[in-house]
């Protein structure tokens, strides 16, 4: 058996959520190599190459794939899938796009966001905003499979030695071009890699006011992130927004303030070992998930948080 | 040109789903049900495409069985002009429903698919993707705002780290995220057109899908339960909490 891991980078950097797939990999039992589709991205290679337990790397270096254009990549994965048993990616905004092309390509169904392992074939992922925990079982010969990268320890980035091997093939399907990114630039971790993160929702009553979780990060060094009321009334960018269709975290602490609780909030943030919830509404559904509950105002309890940190 | 919208007929949303005590399935007996939200807005935008000129024809397809007609209606009272049902039984797999969405866009010729990017029932996410593959066909997934610009499509999407824009030839994919636009309320007169508009419905068998499926439900169970902690009583109890009795801050 092998089990081939797609990469999640930048061109420059892999990115953690490898990590956790590669982890998932190595639950299969298989031999592991990772793709790397990029341009300029032979920094990737080495940083993919050092991952423990991963034995080969596969670098397709090419500008058709720079920008992670899923008609190209996809078309590139379908090629070296041939010679493996699993295709295993991150549910990164890049996979969750690329993957299901894959499996399509290569006519077999995927098993999305799985949680564990429970063997070669049989997995569990969540469903209904993980309100339920389904047992799958898949009867394609080669699966494709996309990891809920907070439901794996990450391996270790140093100590492996993987052979680096160049992939020729160029697929540009000239369907599709890239034209611009607007990507938020901050100083703070990252919001599924952070260890802590403060997330605000509509108690916080508009943008401005997100400034009184700032100085609480900064302190903490923890990542800001939002429920869905506080971006979709606009006072926050969704790519900050935390739930069943924003981003999923787990991180060791996750303040909740001014979030009422609704499920499809805590499907994003339940797996956090400690949540601390911030909310004047005593009835306010996160207490039921929250380790800590503070029934207050937050305007009140925030600077005063921040002081005491 | 000609507009394909994808609708699913899912629970609804404010719902919450529990699994059934031999853990067989999940309980939908008595249940709500609804067209998935991210489909509602794949059709505010198509129906938007057509107020603004763009679109000729706007045309609501739905696969499953035989009550999601009623979320084609809800597509119909919305404003799509007409609706085609795929007719299909059980538990349909997104490589399947894509199969046969495949045959809808062979039939229709449409310049432009618009589908949700997952349902909230299954939370795949995989559809969209998977029938532009299968049609060779560009895609803007997860997309918060498109304009048709000639012959091309832009897109702009939401990704990890912010905001991407591509452009895509046309015919292509669109699958929506939460931000593409806020869908209308039908009202009652468009209820009642919706009713005598037309609906075609279509069997695997018509569109030489095979219904195979590759992915079993061995069990479902609920999730590790969470339990409520304590409330404390103020800010500085919250914090003496978190050093030394959590020790998740020092």
């Amino acid at each position: 058996m092998s089990t081939l891991v797609i990469a999640e980078h930048d061109n420059s950097s892999l990115k953690p959520a490898t990590l956790n797939a590669v982890a998932a990999a190595q639950a299969m039992g298989a031999e592991i190599a990772i793709l790397v589709a990029g341009a300029n991205c032979a920094a990737v290679g080495e940083q993919a190459a050092a991952v423990a337990g991963v034995s080969r790397v596969l670098v397709a270096d090419n500008p058709a794939y720079e920008h992670q254009l899923a008609e190209n990549v996809s078309l590139l994965i379908a090629e070296v899938a041939a010679g493996f048993d699993n295709i295993v990616a991150p549910a990164t905004s890049n996979c969750k796009n690329t993957m299901p092309r894959v499996a399509a390509l290569l006519d077999v169904s995927q098993i999305s966001e799985i949680l564990s392992v429970e063997s070669a074939d049989t997995f569990t992922r969540p469903i209904y905003a993980g309100n339920v925990i389904a047992t799958v079982q898949s009867t394609d010969a080669k699966k494709v499979i996309t990891v809920r990268a907070t439901a794996f320890d990450a391996v270790a980035a140093e100590g492996g030695s993987a052979t680096i091997e160049a992939v020729p093939a160029v697929h540009d399907s000239g369907l599709s071009t890239f034209i611009s990114e607007e990507v938020a630039v901050s100083d703070r971790p990252e919001l599924t890699a952070a260890p802590v993160v403060v997330s605000g929702g509509r108690g916080m009553q508009n943008g401005e006011n997100f400034k009184l979780l700032e100085g609480i990060a900064d302190k903490l060094g923890a990542a800001i992130g939002a429920s869905r009321a506080a971006v979709d009334a606009g006072f926050v960018p969704n790519d900050m927004q935390v739930g069943q269709t924003g981003k999923i975290v787990a991180p060791d602490l996750y303040i909740a303030v001014g979030i009422s609780g609704a499920i499809q909030h805590l499907a994003g943030m339940k797996d956090s070992k400690v949540i601390v919830a911030i909310n004047k509404d005593e009835d306010a559904p996160i207490f039921q998930v929250a380790d800590y509950g503070l029934v207050a105002d937050l305007f009140e309890a925030l600077p005063e948080l921040e002081a005491k940190l | 040109m000609k507009v394909l919208v994808a609708v699913k007929r899912v629970v609804d949303y404010n719902v919450k789903v529990r699994a059934k005590g031999d853990g067989t399935d999940v309980d939908l007996n008595n249940v709500k049900m609804a067209i998935n939200p991210f489909c509602e807005i794949a059709v505010e935008e198509a129906v938007r495409l057509k107020e603004a000129g763009v679109a000729t024809e706007v045309i609501a397809v739905s696969v499953g069985a035989k009550p999601c007609q009623e979320q084609i209606r809800t597509a119909l009272a919305l404003g799509a002009d007409r609706g085609i049902h795929v007719e299909a039984e059980g538990r349909l797999e997104p490589l399947v429903i894509a199969k046969l969405l495949k045959g809808v866009v062979d039939k229709e010729e449409p310049q432009l698919v618009i589908l949700g990017k997952q349902s909230i029932d299954g939370d795949n996410n995989q559809t969209g993707q998977m029938l532009g593959a299968l049609a060779n066909m560009p895609q803007g997934t997860f997309a918060s705002e498109i304009k048709v610009e000639g012959d091309k499509l832009n897109v702009i999407r939401e990704v990890d780290g912010g905001l991407q824009t591509l452009s895509l030839s046309l015919p292509a994919i669109v699958t929506t995220d939460l931000r593409l636009n806020e869908p209308r309320y039908a009202s009652l007169p468009n209820i009642m057109k919706a009713k005598k508009k037309q609906l075609d419905v279509y069997t695997p068998e018509d569109l030489g899908v095979s219904v195979t499926s590759h992915v079993s439900q061995l069990k479902v169970e609920p999730p590790a339960e969470r339990k409520a902690g304590i409330k404390v009583e103020d800010v500085a109890q919250l914090v003496d909490k978190l050093k030394n009795e959590a020790k998740v801050i020092s």
